[in-house]
């Protein structure tokens, strides 16, 4: 536990000192949760748009650190050896997963504390039971966390990089974080509905719309939580 | 129960997946408080040997124990007895050095104390800069106190003075002396000779993956005794005058540079100064008895 605790620490302080982690983790869902409160002009379809935002907001803030934050992070930490060097010492590799899955979850409380802040401030007001929340989150972290890791386990750190930034990209657009689901055309709509972002967008919306929560966005989730892990765990190389 | 070798290696043989032997049926040992250095050329097998001890490469034939474990079967039960410095990375861009020596102590159960160990390796001033800032030897000499924090029984360490300064390379050959001193076993994998004979007991000669020879730098140094005098002096001397002083045959292999076909005597080179001191000629460098272990590296390592 003493070894879990002090690696935690350690995946913490490196992620928190990283500016370019810290504006992907706070600074851009800040930005866009405040700029688009202000700026009326995306198709919310709620009376205030910070009702609409906060939730996908969150949902961003999940997606953002647990696959593009830990997918680059953990590349890097493999093109320069790092994990070998830790396969070396008497950590072992369940403890090194389980002290990234905690600096992740801590990392995801803060973000959490703080858009919730910055929403509740704006004036939202979740109408919903919030406690779909969690496993919501929970099971999207192991999915995204899983999608961060296939790439990280097998490209070289540049290339995790371009192509964890490229997807988030792409699942912002189509995970109705920012854009609702319903603006987009038909068979794209059913694509996104298909991948982890959107699914977790949706329960987070219903959630806090008082709206039923849709059971293929769960089965989705889940689906994701175990099949990007599984896949990741099959192709890692640690060298 | 007799002791358990720190490492022993047996007809070694790994070859890569493209069809490439790397080593080729390689075998040794080593001690406690023995400092073994694996010495060849680069491409010779050395860091692929180290790996293999190290748990990283499964051998393709033969075995490898370390403290009488074997390093992939056992590997949980042999890293919080080994410390390894890679040849190359293996730190966080973004830690400090007593981050991550904090880090490292936590992993092992009577670790050394970070702030003692920075001191010993000159580190102390750059405790908190990042590792990506500090100088090429500052980086190995984290990696090195980072192979160290734990209290290492066997100590792998994969060309530790690469890119190391004078000064460095001091701290570091003092440093394996301690480890020897308190009973560490420590293979350092080399293609640097006078590191080697700096500061190994015992140097295995390796190119191709083969063993080429193994022993003292002393025993390695006079195994092939010299036969001839070598020595500089003014060019065009009377050779056939030299020659009958010393009673042996002498030739001017270079302008300025003679070789005489005598067994490298004390009498032998008597003569030879007192016949210079006699014709009032300077004596330029003189290389007589053993040879260097570079002489002998490089006699073994071209010819294979």
């Amino acid at each position: 536990m003493r070894k879990v605790l002090a690696q935690t620490r350690v995946e913490l302080a490196l992620t928190l000192r990283r500016g370019e982690s810290v504006l992907l983790s706070l600074g851009i869902p800040v930005t866009l949760l405040v700029f688009f409160s202000f700026v009326d002009v995306l198709p919310t379809g709620t009376d205030d748009p910070v009702d609409f935002l906060a939730p996908g907001v969150l949902a961003l803030a999940v997606m953002s650190t647990a696959m593009v934050g830990l997918g680059i992070a953990t590349g890097f930490e493999r093109q320069y050896g790092v994990l070998k060097r830790l396969g070396s010492t008497p950590l072992g590799r369940p403890a090194l997963l389980a002290a990234k899955t905690l600096a992740i979850l801590a990392v995801e409380a803060l973000q959490v504390v703080v858009l919730a802040g910055v929403a509740l401030v704006l004036g939202w007001r979740p109408s919903g039971s919030v406690a779909a929340f969690v496993p919501a989150m929970l099971l999207a972290t192991a999915g995204f966390a899983g999608l961060g890791m296939l790439l990280a386990g097998r490209l070289r750190g540049e290339a995790v990089l371009a192509a964890a930034n490229g997807l988030y990209l792409v699942l912002l657009l189509l995970g109705g974080m920012v854009i609702p689901l319903a603006e987009l055309p038909g068979p794209l709509r059913a694509l996104s509905r298909a991948l982890p972002a959107a699914a977790l967008s949706d329960v987070l919306h219903a959630a806090s719309n008082a709206a039923a929560v849709p059971g293929r966005a769960w089965l989705v989730l889940a689906a994701w939580a175990v099949a990007a892990p599984v896949a990741a765990a099959a192709t890692f190389r640690w060298e | 129960m007799p002791p358990v070798a720190a490492l022993v290696v047996s007809g070694l043989v790994v070859r890569y997946p493209a069809g490439v032997v790397a080593v080729d049926g390689l075998s040794f040992s080593a001690e406690a408080g023995e400092v073994l250095a694996l010495l060849g050329p680069n491409g010779a097998g050395k860091t692929t040997t180290v790996e293999t001890l190290e748990g990283y490469k499964s051998p393709t034939s033969g075995t490898v124990r370390v403290l009488g474990l074997d390093p992939v079967a056992d590997h949980a039960r042999l890293t919080p007895r080994i410390g390894v410095m890679l040849q190359k990375g293996g730190v966080y861009p973004g830690i400090r050095p007593v981050e991550a020596l904090r880090l490292f102590a936590a992993f092992y159960e009577s670790p050394e104390e970070p702030a003692s160990l920075l001191d010993r390796l000159g580190l102390a001033k750059v405790a908190r800069t990042p590792w990506r800032r500090l100088s090429g030897g500052e980086q190995q000499r984290l990696s090195l106190a980072l192979a160290l924090v734990g209290r290492p029984e066997v100590a792998f360490l994969d060309e530790p003075t690469a890119g190391v300064d004078v000064a460095g390379r001091q701290v570091i050959r003092e440093v394996i002396a301690e480890l020897r001193a308190r009973g560490c076993c420590v293979l350092l994998a080399t293609h640097e000779l006078d590191e080697a004979e700096r500061v190994a007991d015992r140097v295995v000669i390796v190119d191709h993956g083969r063993l080429l020879a193994e022993g003292t730098p002393a025993e390695l140094m006079s195994s092939t005794a010299r036969t001839t005098i070598e020595f500089g002096a003014p060019a065009g001397l009377d050779v056939a005058g030299l020659s009958a002083a010393l009673g042996a045959p002498v030739i001017e292999t270079r302008p300025g540079e003679y070789s005489a076909a005598a067994e490298p005597a004390p009498a032998t080179v008597a003569k030879l100064t007192a016949w210079l001191a006699e014709h009032d000629l300077p004596l330029g460098d003189l290389r007589a008895g053993r040879q260097s272990l570079e002489d002998v590296f490089l006699r073994l390592t071209s010819g294979s």
